[in-house]
């Protein structure tokens, strides 16, 4: 359904993979990876907050809504890629996973393994979360059959 | 005002708190609260916690329920003071919510809107009586539909096509941010917005009422109301370009109120806007009746009820603060109360040879006492 599809339609590939890692469950990224590189953790994994904004009436001057945690982690593998990784929570190892993954995946040897074998499926699962979810809402969106009936 | 430390209560402390953490967890023979049932079976609780705690995190938000044993100001009090420890990475772009994963989203002026009306997981129409059987163990299964939702345009938006809506304004400005810098008036409605949003419900909900009341009426339409999941967007510097790190549960309320114009602006609507984390759609409402009372000034209406009037307003709103002012007369007055025993001492002296004239209120004694407070 055209609302679920996941928020990556003016991404790069690189962003869209990084927004998959953010949302993704740090157990499920770990099996996928499977047997990693070695690496060197830079910076983090660290907690802190990210201030998120709203728009005045939706679509005016930003505000400051209110702050949300966060965990940055930054890696680099053993054959030099730097790996960045941003997300939402305090899931420490899942931003350092992310970091690594996003290392693996700057590889253009590895890019398109890792993006079949991790990114899609971490994808499909998340899309199905948001289509589950649409499917209820969509359950209750109202029809006005009785309005008309009594009307004809 | 002053109170003085006192030294002394350390084991009754001690004590206290010990029979606190027995008290919070109850009967041991009963499961304790696991974190994810606090926040899968009292989501409203974890939602409010969040959005007066400032903090969206529903894992710690649930902590601090449990914590606080469901005190939900608490709650976010220990949620602000936690905030406090970690270091801000950055903000984000202001957050879309035209683009919403809509899981609610109804419309009090428009039957017929496009994209439909969506109820949601909602306690409308329910008939408020308590579920007996709820009392045991519950659940179901949800009834699905998978025809394809439509585009759901913002209901100002539509409005705004006929040119009865006032434009949403500038969009360039760097927003003020109250955990930056104190409160200080003339408050830009940034800066309202964000005081609004951190909040208190209660506070909020009797002056959103007061205005529906005639204190400051301003014929409020509730033209949309969307509930749902948005995108949280940054761009950390080392990137260079805007990557999403989550999404965050928020309701969005769009108050609809008629405005007769001015010299300079044709009749036409207003809005008062409510944005809140989770789903916490009673705070968006009321946060928008007050908010667009408190435009009152910039839109040329007379500034006569309490919700117009910003700095009451926004001085009184936060419920850390006001937790923080009232509960301090908890502490040691000794001092302070020793005075005010003296000088009460001494008027009744004064009054015993001396009565005030017949009709006296307050004699010269105490109101002098008033003033130097």
């Amino acid at each position: 359904m055209p609302d679920a599809l996941p928020p990556d339609r003016s991404k790069t590939p690189r962003q869209r993979w990084m927004a998959v890692l953010a949302r993704a469950d740090a157990d499920a990224v770990q099996a996928r990876l499977g047997d990693v590189p070695r690496y060197t953790v830079l910076r983090g994994p660290e907690p802190g907050l990210v201030m998120v904004r709203g728009r005045t009436g939706g679509g005016g001057a930003p505000f400051n809504l209110g702050e949300m945690t966060a965990t940055r982690c930054t890696v680099r593998t053993d054959t030099g890629l730097v790996g960045h990784a941003y997300v939402a929570g305090r899931n420490e190892r899942l931003a350092e996973l992310a970091a690594l993954a996003d290392a693996l995946l700057q590889d253009p040897v590895q890019q398109p393994a890792l993006l079949r074998q991790v990114i899609e499926p971490l994808a499909e699962l998340q899309e199905a979360r948001r289509a589950e979810i649409a499917a209820k809402a969509a359950a209750t969106r109202v029809q006005f059959f009785a309005m008309r009936n009594m009307r004809a | 005002m002053a109170y003085v430390a006192v030294k002394g209560g350390e084991q009754a402390i001690d004590h206290a708190h010990a029979w606190l953490a027995e008290e919070r967890r109850g009967d041991t023979a009963i499961p304790e609260l696991s974190l994810a049932q606090i926040d899968g079976q009292l989501g409203r609780s974890v939602d409010r916690a969040m959005g007066e705690g400032s903090l969206y995190d529903r894992e710690l938000a649930a902590l601090a329920v449990k914590q606080a044993q469901g005190d939900l100001i608490e709650a976010a009090f220990l949620l602000r003071a936690y905030r406090t420890t970690l270091p801000r990475f950055a903000h984000s772009s202001p957050v879309d919510t035209s683009d919403m994963r809509i899981r609610r989203r109804i419309s009090a002026v428009f039957k017929d809107l496009p994209g439909g009306q969506v109820l949601g997981p909602t306690y409308d129409y329910t008939h408020r009586l308590l579920d007996l059987e709820l009392a045991h163990d519950s659940g179901g299964a949800t009834p699905k539909c998978h025809d394809p939702m439509t585009a759901m345009p913002r209901v100002p938006d539509i409005l705004r096509r006929e040119g009865l809506m006032e434009p949403d304004g500038d969009g360039a400005t760097e927003p003020g941010d109250l955990t930056r810098q104190p409160l200080a008036f003339p408050a830009s409605r940034d800066v309202r917005l964000q005081a609004l949003a951190r909040g208190d419900e209660g506070f909020l909900l009797a002056l959103g009422y007061s205005t529906q009341r005639g204190y400051g009426g301003t014929h409020p339409f509730a033209g949309e109301i969307r509930m749902g999941e948005v995108a949280v967007e940054i761009e950390p510097p080392e990137l260079g370009f805007a990557i999403d790190i989550g999404d965050i549960l928020v309701t969005e309320c769009q108050m609809v109120n008629q405005f007769k114009g001015s010299k300079t602006v044709p009749p036409q609507f207003t809005r008062g806007y409510g944005l809140v984390f989770g789903f916490s759609e009673r705070k968006a409402m009321a946060m928008a009746l007050v908010d667009r009372a408190m435009r009152a000034e910039e839109l040329g209406e007379e500034v006569t009820a309490p919700a117009q009037t910003v700095e009451f307003v926004l001085y009184h709103a936060d419920n850390i603060e006001a937790t923080g002012f009232v509960e301090h007369l908890k502490l040691p007055h000794y001092v302070d109360f020793q005075s005010e025993l003296e000088n009460v001492r001494r008027m009744r002296r004064e009054h015993e040879t001396s009565p005030p004239p017949a009709g006296g209120g307050l004699g010269e004694g105490a109101v002098r006492t008033l003033v130097n407070r």
